[in-house]
Order: structure tokens, then C-alpha cells, then sequence
């Protein structure tokens, strides 16, 4: 008697979950591209967690503490994998609006993609857009630091060059005095030794001394 | 010898002219002026566009009797005159002052835009430093559920490039605004040629050593990587392989011949600058072929580069148009994952075609073929700052070869802004513009301090648009016309004698039958049908370019537009006004001389007047 009970029901779940039916999404795994020599087998268990993962984002909408995983409802899996789910509400007669399934699903993809090591482009809700994590952009670009230091560079080196450029030619324009004034400042100090001037001192008596002489000599050509 | 003393009073006052401190900074500085940026994205776009291995034969014959010649005469009159090109023209003939002033002008519009194309290598190269790569992924749009629509569009690179670098308006009235990033670079490139240009070739000489070595190291690197990646093969031997019959296209030859010209900076001033500083005994015949002939092996050398990244570039997009097509057809027909080879993609779809037509006409499954990817080309700043930097987001390593890339085509195009800039600062020093007090070092820097000035206005929005106004219209004719002006005048007003006999006494040869048939015949004539083939090809079609315009139907593809009237006159105007120095300063001396003569005439009346009365 039990059985004409359970066919009527597997019946109404058969019509609840279909490909394109009124509230079904369909979800397609790449498991293979995303974890290569790890990836899985999709069995049955793995379509449990599915379902549990499902009826724990929906469990989370306000109205909706009550679902269960018996009501999500799963059909047409393929090799691709890919199938078609459902969310029933707790009578099992109706399916839960779109729209609070794609809201629990958004706000939970994060969870949804960890249960499975999958990410936003392996684990797709077609229908459900994902919201993409913005880029981490540090708060200086990099280009304006590396910009920033070469610039400096330029600027020292240029500012070196345009310096040692007036130097040499203060140099060159200064030279030819400059020697006259040191030739001044040896005749003086040869002239003026010990605060005593070195003439009086020649024409004093004495021993002459050589030494004397021979910086005189040194001094003549001039 | 009578031309000696005649130009002796050069010799005294030249001691104090500046000097190569040797050879190798003399020969390094004129490789880094002809080798450019041209070398890197014009040879090899033509090698392809013209049958491959087959361009090279309208190319060489152009090297043998346009461009060694000419090449050949600017450096000899530049060592033998010891000038800058303004002082070597009115030396030769005060008549031919013209085409000194015109190669003056001309070095310094192609300095605006030349820097500018460097602005943007070194824009790039900054935003190199970074992993990932700026250019590899879109930017999210504002409910960050996507990604901007006209990134999707075009792709992630072009983008970058249009949007994110050049923010380019869509038509050329539309300037916009200055871009704050581009202006940035725009000073710290000029801040940067100054800092090499500012004593002139004393400082270039050293930096030359650097910016005119390092590309060829890069290219090297550049080369064993190449080669090495997968699908260098097909490239270089699709683009290699030679097709005859494109040598039946006169278009072929024009754009050898233009090639050659351009590419070995002629009629710049630049050669004549650097020359002037040699020694007066230096073999100069020697010096042009190495030049030329280093030049041209380095085209060689990068096209074999480019060509090789390129092939790998066109197999990786081509597995992916096989990947792309593939997952389409997995995913609709719900086959396990990877379970279609690339290899048994055509049979698998065949297959399907038979037996489920419907649902693969529904799918947007594209046509892929290698030979498609390989054909697609571009010159120009397309081929550096596109194709070429997608090509190295597929290298592993991008970062690092993203970096030695920008920074080679950076050194590239400084060494050839140290030639433009000699062609505009030696004739200012020439002419003794400023007083004697005043350095060196101030000189350059109020030149590089007004082309920056003019230059900014590269940095709008419609910059790039201009820009290549400037590089098709600012350079071209005038050049040829000022080449065609130099062979004559050298060789019919200062005379091949006295060229020769100078030839002689510089390097110790007479100049053969070669050269004298290709001074006298081959290359004036080959100038002449240049020129009056660029002419016909303007007249031929109105002016257009190609926009970037997001709006556009076909967007990916840029929208054709003609140039607007204003927009035209302007074209016209960098056509011809610099050529008008030649005829300008020929009549204004002729007008002095006539004053003279008539000023002497009066003179002499007035004397014998005065005779007469005293008698």
C-alpha cells in the first residue's frame, strides 16, 4: 500500500527537479582542471555534501531555519559533471523562490567553494553571478615608487654635473691669478723669517749660512 | 692643396672644438643614432607584410645604392667642414644655408614625438615591476560582478594599452585632458636625455657606451629564449620563407627604399654633427659601410627575435581558439572534462556536426588556424606595446622579461635621441646663438627645457593620434627632399672633384667607379621617383586614421575616420614648411648680394664722381 505512496512522491520530485524547470539552477564542476592529479571522483557522497552545503546556506535566510537536506533535490548528473538542483520547501509540494536561492548562494559561495577545494570559475552556478574579491592594490602603485627613485637619481647626478661644470670653470678663470699669489706668499716667506727680515741679517756679520743661500738660489729664476 | 687653404681659417678656430675621446664612442654613438626603434617594429612588419624572405633583396639593393652612398657624404662632409649641418651648408654654398636650417627644424620635430614614443616604453617599463602584470588581467566593474565591458571587448591588453596608458579619445577633434601619469614620465624623460646630452658629446660619449650596447645583450637574451619556446619554428618559417611574386608590387620597392633612408637617420644632421668632431684624417668610407652594414644585421637580428616570439605567441593563441572551442562543446554536450584532445578536436566535431547539427550551430564556435594567428601583424608602437607584451605574459618569468624588453627599447630610442638631439644643438652652437659666458650646460637645458614644453601637448588625450600625424608627415618628404638637396649639392655645386680630391686627402683613397656613379646618377634618381611617389600616394586618398572608439559597432576592430579640414592643413603644413628653408634662404641671399652689388655699383659711381671733381 506503501508503494503506489512512494512512486506518487519520487513522481512529484521527478516533475519538482528537471533541467530548466521553474526555480532549478544548474551547476557545473571542472574538477579535473582545478586540482589535476588530486581531483576526485564525484560519487554519491560527494553529492550529499552538495545537498548539505545547499540546505546549510539556505538555513541561514531569515524564514528558511528549517530546511532540511532531504529537500534539495538533485537530477540529470553527468560525466561533465553537471546537474540540476532544487530547494523544496518543507511540504516537498513547492520549490523555494529563485531568488532566496541565488541570495544564500551569493552569500555563501565562499563556504560553498572551500567544502570542495574548487573556486569561483571550477564551481559555476550558471544564473548565479559570483562576486569577484577586488585586487589587492597597494596603496602606493608600484610604478610611482620606481619612478620615484630613478628621478631622484637623475636629479642628483644632474645637479652633481651642472655643479662640478661651474667648478672647473671657476677654476679655469681663476687660474693665472691664483699662481701670482703664491709666488707672492713665497717671496714673503722667505723674505720674512722668524719675524726677523733675512736682509738685515745678510748684512750683519757672521757665518753665512748656506742653507739661506741656497733658497736664495732657488729663488732667482723667478 | 687648394681646398685646404681655402677652408683654413676652419682649422685655426676649430682646437677648441670638442673631441671623441676614441674611435669606439664615435662609431657606438652613430650605430646608436641609425639604430632605433624602427629596426626593432618596422623591418621586421615589412619583412612579413612584402614575402618574408624575399623583402630582403629590395632591401639590400636599396642599402648598396641609396643608403651607403648618402651615408657615405654626410660623414665626409661633416669631418671634412668640422660643422654641424647648418655651418657645413653654408660653407659649401651660401645658397644651400636652406636645407642646414631645414635639417634643424626637422631634428627637432621628430625629437617631440620621438621622446614621447619613449615616454611610453618607460611608462611601461615602470609598471613592469610588478607580479602579475598590470596588462594580464581586467579591471572589475563597479558591482564587481564582471569585468569592464570595454576591456572584455578588446582584451586585456589593448586595453591597458588605450585605456589605462593612452586614455584615448575617440576622434581627433576631442583633445581631453592632460594625463597626470604620462606627464610624469614625460618629465623624467627629458630629464633624463638631458642628463646625458648636457655636455654634449662629452657626456653622450659615456653614456653611449651603455644605451648603444645594452639592446644588443637584451637581444641576445632574447634570442636563446626564443628560439627555445615552443612554436618559434612555425613563426620563423611562415614569416621566413620567401614569396617571389611580391616583388612584382612597386610598393615593395618604395618601402625598402623608404625603410633604408629612415633607418639609417639621414639627412637628420645628426651624422653630420657627429663626424665633425673626428680627427680631419679618419677613414670615413670605412666608417658609413660598417655603420650601415651593422645597422642592417641588427634589423636582421631582431626581426629573427621578433619573428620567433611572434610564432609562439600565434601557437599559444591558437591552442587556446582550440581550448575555447572545446570547452564550448564540453560543456554543451555534458563530455567528462578533458576528455577531447586538441589533437582529435576537427574529427570529434565532424562527428558531432553529423549527428546533432542543431545544437552545434547554436554554440559560438570560432574557425581556428594557425596561419590566421601568424598573419596577424602590426608595426609600430602596435607591435611593442600589444602583441608583443601579450607574447610575454606567456613566458614563465613575464616579469623579468617584460623589464629587460622595455628597458631595451628604452636605451634604443635614447641613443637615437642623442643623434636628434646633436642635429639641434650643434648648429645652435654653430651659429653662436648664446654669448660666450654662458656654459654649455645652459644651452642644452633651454633646448631640452622647450622640447619638453612643446612637447606636452602629446600627453592629451587625442596625443597619440598626433603623434602619428607627426610620424607620418612631419619627417618623410622633408628628409628625402633634403637627401636630394645634399647629393646635389655636394656633388654638382661643391663639385666631385674637390670631393674627391677631400676623400683622398682624408682617408687616403680615391673614391672608386661605384661610388662616383652612385653620387652622380643612381641615388639622385632614386631620391627623385621616392619623392614623387610619396606625392602620388598622398594625393591618392585622403588622409585617415584609424580611431579607438568603444561606441563603435565592430568595437574590437578601431573605426576608420578622415582627418577634419583643420586637421589637414596642419598635415600639409609639416609636409612642406620645413623644405621652405631652402628656397627661403637661397632667395635671401640672393637679395643680399643683388643689395651688395648695387650698394657697390653706387659706391663706385660716387667715387668717380668725386675723381672727376678733383680733376
Amino acid at each position: 500500500m506503501l508503494w503506489p505512496l512512494f512512486f506518487l512522491m519520487t513522481a512529484i520530485h521527478a516533475e519538482l527537479c528537471q533541467p530548466d524547470a521553474e526555480n532549478a539552477f544548474k551547476v557545473r564542476l571542472s574538477i579535473r582542471t582545478a586540482l589535476g592529479d588530486k581531483a576526485y571522483v564525484w560519487d554519491t557522497n560527494e553529492e550529499y555534501l552538495f545537498r548539505a552545503m545547499v540546505a546549510f546556506s539556505m538555513r541561514k535566510v531569515p524564514n528558511r531555519g528549517a530546511t532540511e537536506i532531504s529537500h534539495v533535490l538533485l537530477c540529470n548528473v553527468t560525466q561533465r559533471v553537471s546537474f540540476w538542483f532544487v530547494v523544496t520547501d518543507p511540504s516537498k509540494n513547492h520549490t523555494l523562490p529563485a531568488v532566496e536561492v541565488q541570495s544564500a548562494i551569493r552569500m555563501n559561495r565562499n563556504r560553498i567553494n572551500n567544502a570542495f577545494s574548487l573556486n569561483d570559475h571550477t564551481l559555476e552556478f550558471l544564473k548565479i553571478p559570483s562576486t569577484f574579491a577586488p585586487p589587492m592594490e597597494p596603496s602606493v602603485p608600484i610604478w610611482i615608487i620606481i619612478f620615484g627613485v630613478i628621478f631622484c637619481i637623475v636629479i642628483v647626478a644632474v645637479t652633481l654635473l651642472i655643479l662640478s661644470g661651474i667648478r672647473q670653470h671657476r677654476r679655469n678663470t681663476k687660474g693665472p691669478s691664483g699662481v701670482d699669489d703664491t709666488e707672492d706668499k713665497c717671496e714673503n716667506t722667505i723674505a720674512v723669517e722668524n719675524g726677523i727680515p733675512c736682509d738685515p741679517l745678510d748684512t750683519k756679520g757672521g757665518h753665512i749660512n748656506e742653507v739661506f743661500l741656497t733658497e736664495e738660489e732657488r729663488l732667482t729664476p723667478l | 692643396m687648394a681646398q685646404v687653404s681655402e677652408l683654413g681659417q676652419l682649422e685655426d678656430g676649430e682646437d677648441e672644438r670638442p673631441k671623441w675621446d676614441n674611435k669606439v664612442q664615435y662609431l657606438l654613438s652613430c650605430i646608436g643614432f641609425a639604430v632605433g626603434l624602427g629596426n626593432i617594429w618596422r623591418f621586421p612588419y615589412l619583412c612579413q607584410t612584402y614575402g618574408g624572405g624575399a623583402f630582403l633583396i629590395p632591401y639590400f639593393i636599396a642599402l648598396v645604392f641609396e643608403g651607403i652612398p648618402l651615408f657615405h657624404i654626410e660623414l665626409a662632409i661633416g669631418q671634412r667642414l668640422r660643422r654641424g649641418s647648418l655651418g657645413v651648408w653654408m660653407a659649401i654654398s651660401p645658397y644651400l644655408g636652406g636645407v642646414g636650417l631645414g635639417c634643424f627644424t626637422v631634428s627637432f620635430l621628430v625629437s617631440l614625438y620621438y621622446n614621447t614614443v619613449l615616454v611610453w616604453v618607460l611608462w611601461f617599463f615602470l609598471n613592469s615591476f610588478q607580479h602579475p602584470l598590470p596588462w594580464s588581467t581586467c579591471p572589475l566593474d563597479l558591482n564587481r560582478t564582471g569585468f569592464v565591458p570595454e576591456c572584455q571587448g578588446s582584451g586585456t591588453v589593448s586595453y591597458f594599452w588605450y585605456r589605462q596608458t593612452l586614455n584615448i579619445s575617440a576622434d581627433i577633434s576631442d583633445s581631453g585632458t592632460f594625463q597626470w601619469w604620462l606627464f610624469l614620465c614625460m618629465v623624467a624623460c627629458w630629464a633624463i636625455v638631458y642628463l646625458c646630452v648636457i655636455r654634449g658629446i662629452e657626456s653622450t660619449g659615456k653614456a653611449i657606451y651603455f644605451t648603444a650596447l645594452f639592446p644588443y645583450l637584451v637581444l641576445t637574451i632574447f634570442l636563446v629564449r626564443g628560439l627555445t619556446l615552443p612554436g618559434a619554428a612555425e613563426g620563423l618559417t611562415y614569416l621566413f620563407t620567401p614569396k617571389m611574386q611580391t616583388l612584382q608590387n612597386p610598393r615593395v620597392w618604395l618601402d625598402a627604399a623608404t625603410q633604408i633612408f629612415f633607418s639609417l637617420s639621414l639627412a637628420f644632421g645628426g651624422h653630420i654633427a657627429f663626424a665633425s668632431y673626428n680627427p680631419p684624417r679618419n677613414n670615413c668610407k670605412k666608417d658609413a659601410v660598417t655603420i650601415a652594414l651593422v645597422n642592417s644585421m641588427t634589423s636582421l637580428y631582431a626581426s629573427i627575435i621578433i619573428f620567433s616570439v611572434l610564432g609562439f605567441k600565434a601557437t599559444n593563441d591558437y591552442g587556446q581558439c582550440l581550448d575555447r572551442n572545446i570547452l564550448s562543446l564540453i560543456n554543451e554536450f555534458d563530455f567528462p572534462e578533458q576528455s577531447i584532445p586538441r589533437d582529435d578536436y576537427p574529427t570529434v566535431l565532424l562527428h558531432l556536426n553529423a549527428t546533432q547539427p542543431e545544437r552545434v550551430a547554436r554554440l559560438p564556435l570560432k574557425a581556428c588556424h594557425l596561419e590566421d594567428f601568424l598573419d596577424k601583424s602590426a608595426s609600430g608602437p602596435g607591435l611593442a606595446f600589444i602583441i608583443f607584451t601579450e607574447a610575454v605574459l606567456n613566458m614563465p618569468g613575464a616579469t623579468g622579461w617584460a623589464i629587460l624588453f622595455f628597458g631595451m627599447l628604452f636605451t634604443l630610442g635614447l641613443s637615437s635621441m642623442f643623434g636628434n638631439m646633436e642635429g639641434v644643438i650643434t648648429p645652435l652652437l654653430d651659429m653662436g646663438i648664446l654669448p660666450k659666458g654662458i656654459p654649455k650646460e645652459a644651452l642644452t637645458g633651454l633646448v631640452c627645457l622647450m622640447c619638453f614644453l612643446s612637447a606636452t601637448c602629446f600627453t592629451l588625450q587625442s596625443g597619440s593620434y598626433w603623434l602619428e600625424i607627426f610620424d607620418n608627415f612631419a619627417a618623410s618628404l622633408n628628409l628625402i627632399i633634403f637627401a636630394f638637396f645634399e647629393v646635389v649639392g655636394v656633388i654638382y655645386v661643391y663639385g666631385m672633384k674637390r670631393f674627391c680630391d677631400d676623400i683622398e686627402w682624408m682617408t687616403g683613397q680615391r673614391p672608386g667607379l661605384y661610388w662616383r656613379v652612385a653620387w652622380y646618377v643612381v641615388s639622385p634618381l632614386l631620391l627623385l621617383s621616392i619623392f614623387l611617389a610619396y606625392i602620388i600616394l598622398l594625393a591618392h586618398k585622403a588622409p585617415s586614421y584609424k580611431a579607438w572608439n568603444p561606441q563603435y559597432e565592430q568595437f574590437p576592430l578601431k573605426q576608420e575616420k578622415l582627418y577634419p579640414g583643420w586637421v589637414q592643413v596642419i598635415c600639409v603644413l609639416l609636409s612642406f614648411l620645413p623644405s621652405l628653408w631652402v628656397p627661403g634662404v637661397a632667395l635671401a641671399q640672393l637679395l643680399c648680394r643683388q643689395r651688395q652689388k648695387w650698394k657697390d655699383a653706387q659706391l663706385e659711381s660716387g667715387l668717380k664722381l668725386q675723381n672727376g671733381r678733383h680733376c
